[in-house]
């Protein structure tokens, strides 16, 4: 951004000429320190030989990415048939993951809806209110989720007792606490950004599109969405992304029983198993497919924007 | 690893403090969680004028998982399980008491002073022991609980309501014993057949969690789960529906002790703090809190009488034996990581 002000050849982008390297020191310590370095150690550690009880030994191997792709079966001594197991994992989380952002869209985007139509003075309110939740630790969250949602707790007394079920509905320790979790933990990462740009759309867009007889759900659908849509994509992502390696959530309401990437990866690092190697691997894997997916996001957004230019 | 990275900045944290304060003051504990009570470190720092500062984790991995990530160094003593113990010393983590050193070291009861885990105390005390077995709720099944088939192959009234520890070392220990195989194993027959009736026995499990183990079982979501002698007795005294059972295909039995860690920065301190616990009345404080047995003579008399009753530390005469988890080498370890990799997929 800085380079492209200075080759316009603005007078005032001069000012900052000499000072530039420095002002911009932040961003890179930030960049180099926090951003690359972190990535570029796991990206060795995924080829180091794996030291037993956790560590590395420094020579290079590629047992890591053997683990994952093959599955040599129980004792570790059979040829190479392609490993099911890991990718099950990394599509069961991909699968949750998906299921949380559509959740959150679904009620995040109502939500923001919401509050981006109220009168001006009170939005702050709103947004204010939807934070509070989340001063409060993660963990102890998803522990209280837990002990809303358990057969004899509040949720299953107070739908009996208003006479809608007869029965507790069995929520904890299926897929579904997990989404709810997941939802619960990630929403106002999906409200905010798609609030910021609700709250920017001009309105009189949508009284034009009444005035030329346009349904409200055509108003919806082809006036406001493609207006806020990079709102939308942004919420998407930052609940996505995060829902995708979590592992509180699976493990507290889902049960356990099954392995997500977040709970695997922690194993590797945390549990028995002590295999960094691995768990720095399955991080690399995790990484990457990330990386492809929002790039393609990213090309279809161009390319979509280019057709509309 | 959250949780690991969270560990090692707090003791990167501590470190600092730890250094920039007076030697002479400062001790620093990596601990359990809630497991030592507050008073106790209060009643030690008004006898010395030491200052304690604590750091806690959840499991033994995570705690060598942490010090194996530069936390060593930083802290003065840990609690490390039995099998635990063997390994920190052959990860060379560990520091050796010189003979002397420890005023108090008499006062460790015989049975404990000579451990397989840690031979001669080179470089621990006892702290607690116990066991690891499970409660089942006799509202739910009024049956014969004392077998692991509870949790292996359940009757159908308790099928479905099963949490087991989200413990590798816990849950195959368990299994062995039902096999009636030994826990280090290496004939391949035996070790199939593991990995295949825990796939049956999975089906019958509700949840692996091992930080709310007490908490599914109080509030009825569980109607049996595995769960450590002294949460298992606070357990009952909330829902007195519950019962702990020793089977008689045997138990698995642990110990806590209090190691003296390698480049311990306040070792005078950390040698005084392993005194001060081998006093029968402080580590009967301990025991009091946590319900668990020590490892110390004499704490008789301060020891509140029921713990002497506890159904859940008082093994019927039927009851198989207790077993500590074994260490395996690393070739018979990795067979073992993938049953349970397999078990969790």
């Amino acid at each position: 951004m800085a380079a492209g002000a200075a080759s316009g050849g603005s007078a005032t982008t001069d000012t900052y000429k000499e000072a530039r390297t420095w002002l911009l020191m932040p961003a890179w310590v930030v960049l180099l320190f926090l951003s690359l370095a972190p990535v570029a150690m796991m990206l060795i550690y995924s080829f180091l030989t794996k030291e037993f009880r956790g560590g590395v030994i420094w020579e290079f191997s590629f047992a890591a990415y053997d683990q994952f792709f093959c599955d040599r079966g129980l004792f570790g001594d059979e040829g190479c048939t392609f490993e099911w197991t890991y990718m099950t994992i990394f599509w069961r989380s991909i699968w949750q993951a998906g299921a949380a952002t559509l959740l959150s869209l679904a009620i995040g985007f109502p939500t923001a809806y919401f509050i981006a139509t109220r009168p001006e003075n009170v939005r702050p309110l709103w947004v204010f209110l939807i934070t509070i939740p989340y001063w409060v630790n993660l963990l102890i969250r998803t522990v209280s989720m837990k002990f809303l949602l358990r057969d004899k707790g509040p949720l299953n007394d107070f739908l009996m007792s208003i006479g809608l079920i007869d029965s507790p509905l069995h929520i904890i320790n299926t897929n579904f606490a997990v989404q709810l979790g997941l939802f619960y933990s990630y929403l106002p990462f999906m409200v905010l950004p798609i609030y910021a740009a609700v709250e920017r759309y001009n309105f009189s867009l949508s009284e034009a599109a009444a005035d030329l007889y346009a349904s409200k759900f055509t108003t919806l659908w082809r006036i406001l969405l493609p207006a806020v849509k990079p709102g939308v994509i942004a919420g998407c992502i930052l609940v996505f992304v995060p829902s995708l390696g979590s592992f509180l959530a699976p493990d507290l309401l889902g049960g356990a029983k099954n392995f997500m990437i977040g709970s695997l990866i922690e194993e590797q690092f945390k549990g028995n198993a002590g295999n960094w190697p691995f768990g720095a691997a399955a991080s690399m894997i995790l990484l990457s497919l990330v990386l492809v997916i929002l790039l393609i996001f990213a090309r279809q957004q161009a390319k979509a924007e280019k057709a509309e230019g | 690893m959250k949780t690991m990275l969270k560990t090692t900045a707090t003791g990167m944290a501590l470190a600092l403090t730890a250094t920039a304060a007076t030697a002479e003051g400062e001790l620093v504990v990596y601990h359990w969680f809630e497991y030592m009570p507050q008073e106790l470190l209060d009643k030690f720092t008004a006898e010395t004028g030491i200052k304690v500062t604590m750091d806690t984790y959840d499991s033994n991995e995570a705690m060598l998982a942490s010090l194996k990530a530069g936390a060593l160094g930083t802290y003065d003593v840990a609690v490390p399980g039995d099998y635990m113990v063997s390994i920190l010393a052959g990860e060379g983590l560990l520091d050796t008491i010189a003979e002397g050193e420890l005023v108090n070291k008499g006062n460790i009861a015989p049975e404990w002073a000579d451990p397989s885990f840690d031979p001669g105390r080179a470089s621990s005390i006892p702290y607690q022991w116990g066991s690891t077995s499970f409660m089942v709720d006799t509202a739910v099944y009024g049956g014969d609980i004392d077998t692991t088939d509870i949790l292996f192959n359940p009757p159908a009234e308790l099928s479905g309501k099963i949490n087991m520890l989200d413990s590798q070392g816990e849950v195959l220990a368990m299994a062995a014993l039902h096999l009636g195989m030994e826990q280090c194993s290496t004939d391949r027959e035996k070790l199939k057949s593991m990995n295949a009736m825990l796939q049956e026995a999975k089906g019958h499990w509700a949840s692996f969690n091992s930080d709310t183990a007490k908490e599914v079982l109080v509030s009825g979501d569980a109607a049996v789960g595995q769960i450590y002698d002294g949460f298992g007795a606070k357990a009952r005294s909330e829902r007195a529906s519950l019962k702990y059972a020793f089977p008689t295909q045997g138990y698995v039995v642990w110990m806590d002790n209090v190691v003296l860690l390698r480049d311990a920065p306040n070792r005078i301190n950390a040698l005084k703090f392993m005194d001060f616990l081998l006093e029968p009345e402080n580590i009967a404080a301990v025991s009091n809190y946590a319900r668990y047995a020590s490892g110390v003579s004499g704490t008789a008399d301060h020891l509140d009488p029921e713990l002497a009753t506890l159904p859940e530390s008082n093994p019927s005469a039927e009851a198989g034996a207790g077993v500590f988890i074994e260490v395996c080498d690393e070739a018979t370890q990795a067979v073992y990581d993938q049953i349970w990799t397999n078990l969790k997929k």
